[in-house]
C-alpha cells in the first residue's frame, strides 16, 4: 500500500511537471509577444526588452520551464541578473522556494496571489460540496426507496432539468431576482471568516454555492439512486431482513455503506475539480477567487499567473484521483493495490 | 443451406417440399432479432426517450431548415425594427412579455428590436454545428486511440492512458480561455472571418479536451473483447490487424459511441454557451444559442421573457439529448431485459 502511494505521488509530480511545460509550450507558439503586456501605454522599445529579459521570455521554452521547475525547488529571484542585484538590490523581488513564478502585470510572486485567492475558490467548492451532497444523497436515498411513485419521478425530473440550464443562467437568475429584484436573499459578496465572522461569510457564500450545487445536485440523485436500487438486490439484505433488523438499521448500516462507496470516489473527483477555481459561478457572482484571477491572467496575458493557477487545479485534481483510490481500498476491503 | 440445396438440385422432395425448405431459414430469422431489432423496440417501449427522440429530431430537423428559410426570408434574424423598441425606457421592447406579437411570437430583442424567434432558430443552427464537430472530432479520435491503446497493449497502452489522464487534469474552461487569443489569430490567419476563425477554435479545443474519456470507454470495451473466441478466430484465419480493427471490433463499438456522443453532444451546446458568457465565444451578428443568451443575460430583470427563452430553447436542447442518451444506454444494454 506504502510503495502504491509513493508511485503514485511521483508519477503525480512528473505529471504536473509535463504539464507545466506543455501549457509553456502552447504560450511561446503563440505570435502574440506576452512581453507586450507587462508595460503600458508609454512603452519603449528598450523596457519591452527589458521587461522580456527581465522575465526569460526571451530564451527558449525549454530553459525557461528549467528555470520554472527550479524555482519550486530552490526559489528564485526576479528579474534574474547578477548585474543588476550588485547596483540596485531594492528592484529585485525575492521568490523564496516553492516558487511558482512572477506576475509582472500586477507585480507580485504568483504564490503570493494564489494564496490570497484560493481561500475564496475552496469556500465556495466546500460549501457546494456539504450543499449537493446533503441533498443530492438524501434526494437519491429518498427516490430509490419510493421508486416509480411520484415522488421519485419528481426528484429525479426536477434533477434533470436543473442539469440541462447553462451554470451561468441558474446562477443569473438566483443573482437577479432572488438577490436583487425580489430581495429573498442578501446580495451575495464574499466575505472571509477573518473579517464577517462565521455568519457573514456563510450569508455570502449561499447563493453561489447554491448555483453549483444545483448543477452538481442531478449527478448524485441519480448515482445515489442507481446504486441504492442496486445494493437492494443483494443477497446480504435479504440476509439483514431475515435476521429481522429494523427497517433504519438495514438502510444505514448494510443498504447505504455499499451504494456510498462509489459516490465517495465521485464526490472526492468533483470536489478536486472545483478546488482549484470556479470560472463561471466566480464570474457571475463577482467572486474574486482563482478563478475569476484565472480569466484575468488569460486575457491580459500573463503567463506566470495563468501557468501557477493551471498547475493548482491540476495538483488538487490528480491529488483527489490518488486520495479517492487509495480511500477506495480502505472503505472497500474487497480491493486491494499491489 | 447447402446440405438443402444439395437435396433440391438433386430432385429430391417435390416443389412443394422445396418451397417449406426454403422457407425454414426465412421464419427462423423473424424469431430471432439482431441486436439492433430488440434495441429498437426496447426504445419504442420507453415512454420518455420515445418523447426525448422526438424533441431532438425536431431540434435537428429545425436546425437543418433554418438556413434554408433564412435565406427565403422567413427568418428574419438580421432585420431591425426601431418601431417595435421604445428608447425612452432605454431601448426596452413596446408591448408586454418583451413585444410578443403575430409576428413576433418569442417578442423582440431590445436594444435592436431584432426577432427572438428567428435568431434563436438560426441560433440553433449554429450551436448544433459547433457541438456536432466538436463531438466528431472527440468521437473519432478518442475511438481510434482507444482501439490502439487496448489492442496493442504494452508500451503504446501506457503513453495514450498517461496522455489521457494529463488532458483530464487541465482545467478546460481555463485552458480554452487562454489560448483563445492567440489561437484564433492564428487560424485567423487561413480563414478569412473571424467568427468562422473563432468557431473552429472552439470546435478543435473542446474536441481536444474531450476524446480521452472515449479513449477510456472503447480502451475498456476493446480490453474485454479482445479475449473473445471472435477475435481469436479471426486472428487464427490470417486476418489482418486493420480487418480486426475495422471489420471485427469496430462493429461492436457503435452502441457505446452512439450512448456516449449523445450524451457529450448535450454537453458542448452549454459549453459554447459558456464561452459565449466569458467572452470567447461566436460573435454576434452570427447568432448561437450561447451569444443570445449571452447578450439576454442583461436584461434578466427588465426583459425577464427576453432573458427566459434562449435558457429556455438550450435547456429543451440538452434535455432531450440527455433523455436520449440515456434512453439508447438502456435500450441498448443487452442486460436490460433480464
Amino acid at each position: 500500500m506504502f510503495a502504491y502511494i509513493v508511485r503514485r505521488v511521483a508519477a503525480g509530480m512528473v505529471m504536473i511537471l509535463a504539464m507545466s511545460l506543455v501549457t509553456m509550450l502552447l504560450f511561446f507558439a503563440s505570435p502574440a509577444d506576452p512581453a507586450r503586456y507587462t508595460c503600458g501605454k508609454n512603452c519603449t522599445p528598450q523596457l519591452l526588452e527589458q521587461n522580456r529579459k527581465a522575465l526569460g521570455y526571451d530564451q527558449p521554452v525549454l530553459s525557461y520551464w528549467v528555470d520554472f521547475t527550479k524555482g519550486i525547488f530552490v526559489g528564485s529571484e526576479f528579474p534574474k541578473d547578477p548585474a543588476l542585484k550588485k547596483s540596485a538590490p531594492e528592484t529585485i523581488a525575492d521568490c523564496p522556494a516553492p516558487c511558482l513564478g512572477y506576475s509582472p502585470q500586477s507585480s507580485r510572486p504568483v504564490r503570493d496571489i494564489i494564496v490570497e485567492k484560493l481561500p475564496v475558490s475552496a469556500s465556495l467548492a466546500i460549501a457546494a460540496f456539504i450543499m449537493w451532497m446533503i441533498a443530492g444523497v438524501g434526494l437519491g436515498i429518498v427516490a430509490a426507496l419510493r421508486k416509480g411513485s411520484i415522488v421519485d419521478r419528481a426528484i429525479v425530473g426536477s434533477a434533470l432539468v436543473f442539469y440541462a440550464f447553462p451554470t451561468f443562467f441558474i446562477g443569473l437568475g438566483l443573482y437577479v431576482f432572488l438577490a436583487l429584484k425580489w430581495g429573498i436573499v442578501p446580495v451575495p459578496a464574499y466575505t472571509s471568516i477573518a473579517d464577517g465572522g462565521v455568519g457573514l461569510w456563510l450569508q455570502g457564500l449561499f447563493l453561489p454555492a447554491l448555483t453549483l450545487a444545483l448543477v452538481y445536485i442531478a449527478g448524485y440523485i441519480r448515482l445515489t439512486r442507481a446504486f441504492v436500487l442496486e445494493v437492494k438486490g443483494e443477497d446480504y439484505l435479504r440476509t439483514a431482513q431475515a435476521k429481522g433488523l429494523t427497517s433504519g438499521r438495514i438502510l444505514f448500516k448494510h443498504t447505504l455503506r455499499g451504494a456510498l462507496t462509489p459516490i465517495a470516489t465521485v464526490a472526492g473527483l468533483d470536489l478536486g475539480g472545483l478546488l482549484g477555481g470556479t470560472i463561471i459561478t466566480e464570474q457571475v457572482f463577482n467572486y474574486d477567487g482563482l478563478g475569476r484571477t484565472a480569466v484575468m491572467a488569460a486575457t491580459t496575458y500573463d503567463l506566470p499567473v495563468t501557468v501557477g493557477i493551471v498547475l493548482v487545479a491540476a495538483t488538487f485534481v490528480i491529488t483527489a484521483n490518488i486520495v479517492v483510490d487509495v480511500l477506495y481500498a480502505v472503505i472497500d476491503p474487497r480491493v486491494k493495490y499491489s | 443451406m447447402s446440405e438443402i440445396h444439395r437435396d433440391v438440385e438433386f430432385g429430391a422432395g417435390t416443389t412443394d417440399e422445396t418451397f417449406d425448405l426454403e422457407q425454414e431459414p426465412e421464419t427462423k430469422k423473424i424469431e430471432g432479432r439482431t441486436p439492433w431489432q430488440l434495441a429498437r423496440a426496447r426504445l419504442r417501449r420507453d415512454r420518455l426517450s420515445m418523447i426525448a427522440l422526438t424533441v431532438a429530431t425536431i431540434v435537428v430537423v429545425m436546425a437543418i431548415l433554418a438556413p434554408i428559410l433564412d435565406l427565403l426570408g422567413v427568418l428574419k434574424p438580421n432585420d431591425f425594427n426601431p418601431e417595435l423598441i421604445d428608447p425612452a425606457l432605454g431601448g426596452y421592447p413596446r408591448g408586454a412579455f418583451g413585444g410578443m406579437s403575430w409576428t413576433h411570437p418569442l417578442g423582440v430583442e431590445p436594444g435592436t428590436g431584432r426577432d427572438t424567434l428567428s435568431r434563436v432558430v438560426l441560433g440553433l443552427t449554429f450551436s448544433l454545428i459547433v457541438a456536432i464537430s466538436a463531438t466528431l472530432i472527440a468521437v473519432v479520435v478518442g475511438t481510434v486511440l482507444g482501439l490502439i491503446s487496448g489492442f496493442l497493449g504494452h508500451w503504446a497502452d501506457w503513453s495514450i492512458s498517461r496522455l489521457a489522464d494529463m488532458v483530464l487534469a487541465f482545467p478546460v474552461t481555463l485552458m480554452l480561455l487562454a489560448l483563445s487569443g492567440m489561437f484564433i489569430d492564428i487560424i485567423g490567419k487561413v480563414v478569412p472571418n473571424d467568427n468562422v476563425a473563432t468557431g473552429i477554435y472552439i470546435v478543435f479545443v473542446l474536441g481536444f479536451f474531450g476524446w480521452p474519456t472515449f479513449a477510456r470507454i472503447i480502451r475498456g470495451q476493446v480490453l474485454s473483447m479482445r479475449e473473445r473466441e471472435f477475435i481469436e478466430a479471426a486472428r487464427s484465419l490470417g486476418a489482418s490487424n486493420r480487418r480486426i480493427y475495422f471489420k471485427e471490433l469496430l462493429p461492436n463499438l457503435w452502441a457505446p459511441i452512439l450512448v456516449y456522443g449523445t450524451l457529450v453532444l448535450p454537453a458542448y451546446v452549454s459549453a459554447e454557451a459558456a464561452l459565449s458568457f466569458l467572452g470567447v465565444g461566436i460573435k454576434p451578428p452570427t447568432p448561437t444559442l450561447g451569444n443570445i443568451l449571452a447578450n439576454s443575460v442583461n436584461y434578466a430583470s427588465s426583459v425577464p421573457i427576453f432573458f427566459l427563452v434562449p435558457g429556455l430553447a438550450i435547456a429543451t436542447v440538452v434535455l432531450s439529448f440527455n433523455l436520449l442518451g440515456d434512453g439508447l444506454r438502456d435500450a441498448l444494454d443487452p442486460k436490460a431485459d433480464r
